[in-house]
């Protein structure tokens, strides 16, 4: 029973990375844009006088947030303009299933546009990140988890009204506050090599707020998806 | 009508305690007399975000097109009133703490909360009109009030950790307040209570106005 739920999860996340393998918009258009994140932050901050590490963590959140948000409105574009959620609404599964499934799906496009921004981040700002590279994974995929979740769940509400492409932003970023605080909070500690200790109330953190912001988007997704 | 009497009666009163019955204060001087409508405007804003919240709500269980009207009054009320709390707080703090912003916890915590019903009344523009407005509205309001504690506990962690700035030692306004200040502080929450309500009452009875005229209108199309 619960493996059937999984393997209905698994198939709406294929079916959405399957897409986009062959035309590579989301993707390319996402790290296209995290990489000119990147390129004027350089331009804008003179690192000969400014200490990266200073600002790295914040740099690193801002083109993961701003490129994330090129992702998420592209995620249920698709589906609205072939009518695709019509069919998805058909198939027999809970609305959680496509909650999930489309959350899934956008989880692994914005930790792919990640792991590739990091090196050129690294390369970029002169940062070395060699021995953080473990717990550096571990805030970065809690973040964008927290990210995503409310993301999907908005995703699905503004690609139904007017100025959706503006209008994601402005209901998202508010809302993810609390994982951006998190998230650039043992970032910015992780660069600068603190201990682990220090590191872990932050993480502890983050999860609490995936599972809460998990639970309530999966909960009040289906009024947004009813007819 | 007799609602409409009273609010001015006790908003004339509680002008009248604000500026010539309290003291001036001795270390802020006259710039404190701010207090009587900054507190007042804040505590209005959180209360109408949840009212937004519990309509929200009962939007969704009950599906009546009045619980959708009292949220959408009660939020863009607050963010009236939210903004009152964001203009006056800089005004109040520039001469008492020597900036205009600080990124405090509860100053933070606040202009989050501004940002997310500015978001809602926006929502509330775009959106189709009907019930999907209605329902995307109202998961808006849920979601939105239920990320209020989360908010609130990251800033003040994202705070805490940081050394505060001095001066922050304020804590916990309306202890230690003489007692006539005290009185006008409660005054103006009750003038201000009033004006909140009667602002809300308004603004229902404006949309019941208006789903009525369009009523009208779609019947002479037909």
């Amino acid at each position: 029973m619960l493996m059937d739920y999984f393997s209905k999860i698994w198939a709406i996340m294929w079916k959405d990375i399957r897409g986009e393998l062959r035309t590579k918009e989301i993707f390319s258009s996402m790290f296209i844009f995290s990489l000119l994140v990147l390129v004027i932050f350089n331009f804008s901050i003179d690192l000969l006088e400014v200490n990266p590490l200073d600002i790295a963590q914040g740099v690193l959140w801002i083109a993961f947030t701003f490129s994330g948000i090129l992702g998420l409105n592209r995620s249920f574009l698709f589906e609205k303009e072939n009518d695709c959620i019509q069919g998805l609404m058909l198939t027999p599964v809970d609305r959680s299933v496509i909650y999930f499934g489309k959350m899934l799906g956008n989880l692994v496009f914005m930790l792919v546009m990640e792991a590739i921004t990091v090196p050129v981040f690294v390369v970029l700002f002169n940062i070395s990140i060699y021995d953080k590279i473990f717990s550096l994974i571990i805030v970065i995929f809690l973040g964008t988890l927290g990210f995503v979740t409310v993301g999907t769940l908005f995703s699905a509400m503004s690609v139904n009204i007017k100025a959706r492409e503006v209008m994601l932003p402005i209901l998202l970023f508010p809302i993810v506050v609390p994982i951006i605080i998190a998230a650039v909070k043992s970032t910015g500690l992780i660069l600068s090599g603190s201990p682990f200790g220090e590191i872990v109330s932050w993480l502890k953190l983050i999860i609490v707020f995936d599972i809460i912001y998990l639970v309530v988007s999966f909960l009040s997704f289906e009024y947004i998806i009813e007819e | 009508m007799i609602f409409k009497w009273l609010t001015f009666i006790v908003v004339t009163f509680s002008l009248i305690f604000t500026f010539f019955i309290t003291p001036i204060e001795r270390q802020e001087g006259i710039v404190q007399k701010i207090m009587y409508f900054h507190i007042p405007s804040a505590w209005i804003a959180f209360f109408a975000f949840f009212i937004v919240f519990v309509a929200s709500i009962l939007y969704l269980w009950k599906k009546e097109r009045e619980w959708d009207i009292i949220a959408h009054s009660a939020a863009e009320v607050g963010v009236i009133f939210c903004s009152l709390v964001l203009i006056t707080g800089p005004i109040w703090a520039k001469p008492i703490w020597g900036v205009w912003w600080t990124w405090d916890a509860r100053l933070t915590l606040t202009l989050v909360l501004w940002l997310i019903y500015v978001a809602y009344l926006m929502l509330r523009f775009h959106a189709p009109e009907g019930s999907q407005r209605a329902r995307f509205a109202a998961v808006l309001g849920i979601v939105g009030f239920l990320d209020v504690p989360i908010v609130h506990f990251s800033v003040l962690w994202w705070r805490t950790i940081h050394p505060k700035p001095k001066v922050l030692s304020m804590e916990s306004p309306g202890s230690g307040l003489e007692s006539t200040m005290l009185i006008a502080l409660l005054l103006s929450l009750l003038a201000f209570t009033l004006i909140f309500f009667l602002l809300l009452g308004q603004r229902i009875s404006l949309e019941k106005m208006r789903d009525e005229m369009n009523e009208i209108k779609n019947k002479l199309k037909d």
